[in-house]
């Protein structure tokens, strides 16, 4: 594909149990681009991510959500996940008696047969799923753990990563990746990131609360969510900002303007 | 596309029938009219040439059937008529050493069941059961030689009489339950084995139970000896004709597993959903000896089987590992016995239930630990996972205990499967009928893991099997 993907949010309203969470959000993310959302608690990330993803419990209301000119409004989870959306979840759950490998050989058969390509074969899928536990630091006994059962913090989140990495999508959220990683599992973890990104072109959007993990992923873009809608939007040195004098600063710096 | 639920079930007896539920033509040696008579148990043993001690046994047990109630308990039994079911149907003139040998109409059932390949590729020896008769039966050479008997039980009540006599009825007599008795007075087929003490047999010996009639009831009986210090694995498997009417499959088990001896016992039962499936199984394991009941019910219409372990020696271990799958319209009523009669004995039993489509599928349950048998330990788990709203699941754990210095646990959980879970398949790219799979087999994956890898695929493709059409 010559075209790059392109994720387009468009004045999305969303509701949960019928709250308004997300109260007019736009935003374009383009393959190759870093953006950061940032936010306090409460004010509607993990909303964002889990509606680009298609949970079911969220209802879009108003707004769109097009990839590569697609609606994605009307893909079930899993059709959206093989146009090449990836969420990178903050709490994954744990699925006992699935294995990591199994998992991920069938996810990764789910995208062939989309594509019209065949099964991966054994052989095959070993020698790709080393190489990416490689890659990301990941010892080979995850490979016959259950999936994300009895998994520390920082596991579940590499576990994340490495699916990832498996999956290749075009355009990935991280929803609260940093959360519960001590300085070394977050530098990790976003070393894989990095390596993914720079490998694959991806689109990455990553959710956080704290200025942190963009000390390792460089955002292109950061924008900043309070109660539903993005209420600044700027380069890194936001980011930085916001670290330093906090979400107040940015809801004053907005009342003067006003 | 959803499809509506006449529609599912059809997808199910379609895939069920093209697999197992296809029928042959019935072209029997002897057909009992129907209905159960004093005459008609004296026509089953005088066809059999049984000795007096055995006409005598079945008469005294059909007595004793019809002096017991129906049991109020656990399943809706009030669809049986007992009048309206043929107590036995003789397939075939003799039995068989050679698939060559056996009637050309029923070789071809049991190629289609895929039983001769399998016994060249990983079994043992094989017994084949075809409406009340064992049509079928060879066992690898080099175990006869070391003494192992598996045989078809009316067989070795020929040809080991005083073996048989020792041991027949001992584990199960005939007063037990209805049920038992009814198999006591009726009883044709079913396996015996024995293992001389020392011997391991490394591969599972296996017997498959198929019933083709219409209206047929199947009572095999069953008698494994394990001597001192030996090892077998015994699987069984069953499978029927769709019909519109019911059918009664009732066996008995009996097990004698001695000193140090261990015996494992694999059950896959995947009856055709008209089959009331109501089998009284027990083991007594003595001093040292281990017990494993493998059970894994997928078919019937009804199920009541509570596989069970008498602990009579010190050091005994009681092993039970249980799967149950109801679809619509199945009742799966199964659980498992474990009776401490000694000291230092231990037992776990773990069950596992999937309820789907208004299925209703349980574990009901008995630990009992007798005076004396002190520094023994037991473990009940047992986790029932519901598909949907209109399924059931019940848990009826009995716990009796009458000694102190004993430890006994319980852990039960029910859970949903989870909005949370199929999300979080599904943002992989799995479709909802696969992710639903996915969970599934990952639920039965510690009991699955625990069966040789042939049963382990053939029970993860009877579970899909059962879950296809489920989503729409």
């Amino acid at each position: 594909m010559s075209e790059q993907a392109v994720l387009e949010i468009k004045n999305l309203h969303v509701s949960v149990d019928d709250n308004e969470i997300l109260k007019g959000v736009t935003l374009t993310i383009r393959e190759g681009e870093v953006h950061a959302m940032m936010g306090p608690n409460g004010s509607g990330k993990s909303t964002l991510a889990y509606t680009i993803a298609g949970h079911p419990k969220y209802e879009v209301t108003e707004g769109e959500i097009l990839f590569n000119g697609e609606n994605v409004l009307e893909m079930e989870a899993d059709e959206r996940s093989k146009v090449g959306l990836f969420l990178a979840f903050q709490y994954p759950v744990a699925i006992p008696g699935v294995t990591m490998a199994n998992f991920l050989r069938m996810a990764i058969n789910a995208h062939r047969e989309a594509r019209g390509e065949p099964p991966i074969t054994p052989v095959e899928f070993r020698k790709m799923l080393l190489e990416k536990m490689e890659m990301l630091g990941i010892d080979r006994s995850f490979a016959g753990r259950y999936l994300n059962e009895g998994f520390s913090g920082g596991e579940k989140k590499r576990a994340e990563i490495l699916q990832m990495a498996v999956l290749e999508p075009k355009i990935a959220i991280l929803d609260e990746t940093d959360s519960g990683l001590d300085i070394d599992a977050l530098r990790v973890v976003s070393e894989g990131v990095n390596k993914l990104k720079d490998q694959l072109g991806m689109g990455v959007l990553v959710i956080t609360h704290y200025q942190r993990i963009l000390n390792y992923i460089k955002p292109d873009f950061v924008h900043v969510l309070v109660d539903g809608r993005i209420i600044a939007e700027g380069g890194p040195e936001l980011a930085q900002q916001l670290e330093e004098k906090g979400y107040d600063w940015v809801r004053e710096e907005l009342a003067k303007e006003a | 596309m959803a499809l509506d639920e006449r529609q599912q079930i059809e997808l199910i007896n379609k895939e069920y029938a093209e697999k197992y539920g296809f029928h042959d033509p019935e072209k029997y040696v002897f057909k009992a009219r129907k209905g159960l008579s004093r005459e008609v148990v004296e026509e089953i043993s005088w066809m059999k040439g049984e000795p007096d001690w055995m006409r005598e046994f079945r008469l005294r047990a059909l007595e004793i059937f019809w002096k017991k109630p129906m049991p109020t308990w656990g399943a809706d039994l009030s669809g049986i008529d007992f009048d309206d079911i043929y107590y036995y149907i003789k397939p075939a003139e003799k039995q068989a050493r050679s698939w060559d040998d056996v009637p050309e109409e029923i070789k071809r059932t049991f190629d289609r069941l895929g039983i001769p390949e399998a016994e060249q590729k990983f079994l043992a020896g094989v017994g084949a059961q075809y409406e009340s008769e064992v049509v079928y039966h060879n066992i690898k050479k080099e175990l006869e030689r070391q003494g192992v008997i598996f045989l078809d039980t009316d067989t070795a009540l020929k040809e080991y009489p005083d073996l048989f006599k020792e041991y027949f009825g001992t584990v199960v007599p005939p007063s037990d339950n209805k049920f038992a008795a009814l198999n006591s007075a009726v009883w044709s087929g079913g396996s015996f084995i024995y293992v001389p003490p020392g011997v391991r047999v490394e591969m599972p010996l296996q017997a498959y139970f198929r019933i083709n009639a219409q209206n047929m009831g199947q009572f095999e009986r069953t008698l494994i000896i394990a001597d001192e210090g030996s090892y077998v694995h015994y699987v069984e498997g069953c499978t029927a004709p769709i019909y519109t009417t019911d059918s009664l499959h009732s066996a008995v088990v009996e097990i004698i597993v001695k000193k140090g001896a261990r015996v494992r016992y694999t059950t896959i039962q995947n009856w055709s959903t008209n089959v009331y499936n109501l089998v009284t199984k027990r083991a007594v394991a003595y001093e040292d000896a281990t017990m494993e009941w493998v059970d894994g019910n997928i078919g019937s219409k009804v199920t009541m089987k509570y596989p069970a372990i008498y602990m009579m020696g010190k050091g005994a271990h009681g092993e039970v590992l249980s799967i149950a799958f109801a679809g619509r319209g199945q009742h799966q009523d199964a659980g498992a016995k474990a009776v401490h009669a000694a000291p230092y004995t231990t037992s776990n039993i773990t069950s596992k239930s999937i309820s789907k489509d208004g299925g209703r599928a349980g574990y009901r349950g008995l630990v009992q630990i007798y005076p004396g048998a002190h520094h023994s330990k037991s473990n009940v788990v047992c986790d029932a996972l519901i598909l949907d709203p209109e399924s059931r699941s019940d848990t009826y754990p009995y716990i009796d205990i009458r000694e102190d210095d004993v430890s006994v646990g319980h852990e039960a959980t029910v859970s949903k499967v989870g909005e949370e879970q199929l999300f979080y398949l599904m943002s992989r790219g799995l479709s909802e009928a696969d992710a639903l799979n996915m969970i599934v087999s990952g639920f039965i994956e510690p009991i699955v893991k625990e069966l040789p890898m042939e049963y382990a695929v053939e029970m993860n493709r009877l579970i899909q099997l059962e879950m296809e059409g489920s989503v729409g």
